[in-house]
């Protein structure tokens, strides 16, 4: 090969940097390791961590059952080893599982068009409020405080240097957005309004009155989940102008944090101010059934700075894992699967105190009393299992809280060791 | 001659809407140990729904069967060369994939106490560590989530230290060559763009520039090597212009595989760049994500990374919230944690030697392609390249054949095609990165199909513009799925299935 190029050696192939450029040393990374070191490194690592424990955290990152499936479908090369699939005809796989996703968002969430998948959830948030502020041509946005408090703190980041102030909404002693506090503060200026339902406290919040309030003065709607398995059973929020989302729920490990798959879903009417991939159905030159990236007008690599966003990736493979659950729990098992999560949270909350009284889903905020939060988390950690979120971190006024999840991984009697552990009227 | 691939039969299989049947499963929850409830009085009948109406309905093995008929329309690394420049599609290796699934790392929840959390926390320190070292830079934050998500990090920073300054400006340069996330990011960070023309040799023009660089620039964005692989060889040069003026150095890092152990950005007065994991540290692309979007800075912009920031307390980490400075957080929690995974697994494999062959050997594929090929097409600049090479179609579009056909035509010699259309700056390009994991043996193949393409264009055009031939799916119709866009399946009336 160095023949063919008229070289002698490779480092001929870089003898014409210039020399203040180059780094002549040697990297300071130890030498390479053999597949049996390195699966046995990143074992020692997950020993670290609570390794198996059961745990009762949700707060936006949920412990769901993945189906066998899911891992065979991703580990398949001709998906995992792809790229975007902008050469069309010899990716219809992938274009058209983004097809089953995007239409399977849609049936989920009562939107009619959805993208090819986000970031994530948190990302996904600022990019609903950018689209409200294009679609309105107004610049304010109102978020909820019952919204995932690191989502509201991406959102800040977003749209600090854009000109869009963001302004933060109270919530009532029922754990709902106040809406009085949404009325004295909605005005001419308002693009969009933010909340999140399950909202963070687990709580439905009450779309239709909100829905009424803010579309009166022309404001969007946008409406955030980050429980997707809720979707199984409550209303789907079909009076939303903009859906964002986050699908870890569905066969997405937790893997501390990421990688995720957001979804952004929203009426046609407002399609060419979407961000990100969109596919879209059409034929080939026989005249099939084929799928392609469409509407590409919208994108950075066709517009440049004039843009919807700079994103030019989706999630796909997780979007995938997404789509095979949803394939293996379908119609009648996603419904099972909402109902038996409703079932465990409800069984863990009738043992203890709840701060607020509202319909919740999996997860809802319990009072503790004469053990503090982490008190609680610690001795529970003694006996191997991890507990809730104390929300004081996020909530100044809620320190004496915490934000606990059942799921249908949670095992009663997990839960009755969690309730005891917070005193002892909670034994029963 | 195609020597790569011949026909087999191809499975067709309907979408899952139209697979489906009612009360058929895949799934088998276990019994309650707990009392049911009802939804209706829990929640309340208004916010309860009925069955989701269109949703699949199949058994275990129509699933599989359905998703691994589908996956055999794709092409993949697994199956050969995937050229296209800029992307770096290197092997991923499975042992990657396998660590990843580790359960104590997998099933980690972000919000488990930092005690239980330490392993995790121990991994993100490893490779904030290793991508230091290799850039040569002082700090790296793992918290983006994408390229452009890490270009758009970085240009909050700048942002926020100019503004510590008293004024953060209002313009960003940005070459004519490079990638369009670089100008819409700098968009979605309240800059308006400049674009600076490229010379004649593809590299930024050191007199263009200094008429550019004024009082009112904050940064210049730059992609190096750019985007026709060729290394910016006045790189200290213009970072020094722009620090002259008080505005900083932005490294798109898309290409960095051509200089993993060999040039260290942050020597040469580079001031922020991302790394894509998914491309030079080797993370499956997956069909177009997961990314990450890895972030080095250096000293300077060092207050200003995003929320939150690992710290050694003693024999633990811990993370800090407490950074007064910090632009915030750019998305929930610690960044993509199963991605950086697999991006140190890779980095260990290889070792800091090893990392510096594969740099030579992506240069050598590169080098190696172009000199096959240099016969049969026109470079678009002699200059020397790196890890990719980019040609024009000019000769073939003689013949009425561009690159978008030619292209087509390789994947019936069964390859994906090499990026097309891109960079800008080239009429007509064709834009091949190999990368170093790519044996002979596929070069030859490779290089074989462009060339005998190359005869085809001179002899039967026809024969290319219609491309591909042999593929399950003939050329898509783009335009009019652009022009009357259907984005989600809806129950099609009898008749009209027939059709179908």
């Amino acid at each position: 090969m160095l023949t063919a190029i008229g070289l002698k050696s490779e480092e001929d192939l870089i003898a014409y940097l210039p020399a203040d450029v180059r780094f002549d040393k040697r990297l300071a990374i130890e030498n390479g390791k053999s597949e049996y070191e390195i699966v046995d490194y990143f074992k020692q690592r997950a020993a670290q961590n609570a390794n198996g424990y059961p745990s009762f955290l949700g707060a936006g990152v949920y412990n769901h059952y993945r189906p066998v499936l899911v891992d065979t479908v991703v580990s398949r090369g001709e998906f995992l080893t792809s790229y975007t699939p902008y050469q069309a005809e010899i990716s219809q796989g992938t274009l058209t599982t983004i097809f089953e996703f995007q239409s399977m968002v849609c049936q989920l969430t009562g939107m009619e068009v959805a993208n090819a998948s986000m970031y994530d959830g948190s990302s996904a948030v600022p990019e609903a409020a950018m689209m409200g502020v294009r679609v309105t041509r107004r610049d304010k946005v109102l978020v909820a405080r019952t919204v995932h408090p690191e989502y509201r703190e991406v959102l800040q980041t977003y749209t600090k240097h854009q000109g869009i102030p963001v302004i933060e909404l109270g919530y009532t002693k029922k754990g709902l957005l106040d809406l009085d506090d949404l009325k004295r503060n909605l005005d001419g200026e308002v693009a969009a309004l933010i909340i999140q339902t399950p909202n963070f406290f687990g709580i439905l919040e009450q779309l239709e009155e909100i829905s009424g309030i803010v579309s009166q003065n022309g404001t969007l709607l946008g409406v955030v989940f980050t429980e997707a398995v809720a979707l199984g059973l409550i209303e789907p929020p079909a009076q939303a102008d903009i859906v964002v989302g986050e699908l870890q729920s569905f066969a997405i490990s937790p893997s501390y944090g990421g990688p995720y798959a957001g979804i952004i879903a929203t009426r046609e009417k407002y399609i060419r101010q979407l961000p990100g991939r969109l596919v879209g159905e059409t034929t080939d030159a026989d005249g099939h059934r084929a799928f392609c990236l469409t509407l590409a007008t919208r994108e950075q690599h066709i517009r440049r700075e004039k843009a919807t966003s700079n994103i030019c990736t989706n999630q796909a493979l997780l979007a995938l894992m997404a789509t095979v659950f949803m394939t293996v729990y379908g119609k009648e098992g996603l419904r099972e699967l909402a109902e038996q999560n409703l079932a465990k949270a409800h069984y863990l909350a009738s043992k203890l105190e709840l701060e607020f009284e509202s319909p919740f889903f999996n997860e809802f905020v319990a009072r503790t009393d004469t053990r503090s939060p982490q008190r609680i988390n610690d001795a529970l950690a003694e006996q191997k299992i991890v507990g809730g979120l104390a929300l004081g971190r996020f909530y100044p006024e809620l320190k004496h809280c915490m934000l606990l999840c059942a799921t249908e991984m949670s095992k009663r009697q997990d839960m009755d060791t969690l309730a005891a552990a917070f005193g002892p009227k909670h034994t029963q | 001659m195609i020597k790569k691939v011949s026909k087999h039969i191809v499975q067709n299989e309907p979408l899952l809407f139209e697979l489906s049947s009612p009360g058929k499963r895949g799934y088998q929850l276990p019994e309650l140990d707990v009392p049911a409830v009802n939804p209706m009085e829990a929640l309340g009948a208004r916010n309860v729904r009925s069955k989701i109406d269109g949703f699949p309905e199949v058994s275990e093995i129509e699933a599989i069967r359905h998703f691994t008929r589908l996956s055999t329309w794709n092409y993949a690394i697994d199956l050969g060369l995937y050229p296209l420049g800029s992307c770096t599609m290197k092997y991923n290796p499975r042992v990657n994939e396998l660590v990843a699934r580790t359960e104590g790392l997998a099933w980690a929840h972000p919000y488990q106490a930092e005690e239980l959390s330490q392993g995790c926390m121990e991994v993100v320190a490893a490779l904030e560590q290793a991508l230091t070292e290799i850039t040569g830079m002082d700090a790296v934050t793992l918290q983006p989530a994408a390229g452009a998500h890490g270009e758009f990090t970085g240009i909050l920073m700048i942002r926020a230290l100019l503004e510590t300054r008293g004024n953060p400006r209002k313009k960003i340069l940005v070459p004519d060559s490079a990638h369009g996330t670089n100008p819409a990011t700098a968009m979605m960070v309240g800059y308006s763009v400049a674009n600076i023309k490229s010379n004649d040799r593809g590299m930024v023009d050191l007199e263009v520039l200094e008429r550019a660089a004024t009082e009112d620039v904050a940064g210049l964005m730059i992609t190096n090597p750019n985007t026709v692989g060729v290394f910016e060889e006045n790189i200290r040069k213009i970072c020094s212009i722009m620090h002259d003026k008080g505005a900083l150095v932005y490294m798109d890092g898309a290409n960095m595989n051509a200089l993993v152990g060999i040039v260290r950005p942050g020597e040469l007065g580079i001031d922020v760049m991302h790394l894509n994991l998914h491309k030079t540290f080797s993370t499956p692309h997956g069909g177009g994500g997961p990314g990450s979007g890895a972030v080095a800075v250096r000293d300077v912009l060092t207050p200003f990374l995003p929320l939150p920031r690992l710290k050694r307390e003693g024999a633990r980490w811990r993370w800090n919230y407490d950074l007064p400075n910090s632009i915030g957080r750019v998305r929930a929690f610690y960044g993509n944690f199963g991605v950086l995974v697999r991006a140190l697994a890779y980095i260990m494999a290889h070792g800091g030697n090893g990392l510096r062959q594969a740099t030579l050997d992506a240069l050598l594929n590169a080098n190696y392609i172009r000199a096959l090929l240099e016969p049969y097409y026109e470079l678009a600049y002699r200059a020397p390249s790196m890890h990719e090479c980019v040609f024009s179609d000019d000769p073939q579009a003689k013949r009425g054949v561009r690159t978008g056909d030619i292209a087509k035509r390789l994947i019936d010699y069964g390859f994906h095609p090499y990026t097309v259309s891109f960079p800008l700056i080239v009429r007509g390009a064709l834009m091949i990165e190999p990368t170093e994991t790519e044996s002979k043996r596929e070069l030859d193949l490779f290089a074989d199909a462009m060339i005998s393409i190359a005869q085809e264009a001179e002899e039967n055009p026809d024969l290319v513009l219609k491309a591909p031939h042999s593929t399950r799916t003939r050329r898509v119709d783009e335009v009019t799925a652009a022009r009357r866009p259907i984005v989600r399946w809806t129950p099609q009336p009898k008749a009209s299935q027939a059709a179908d």
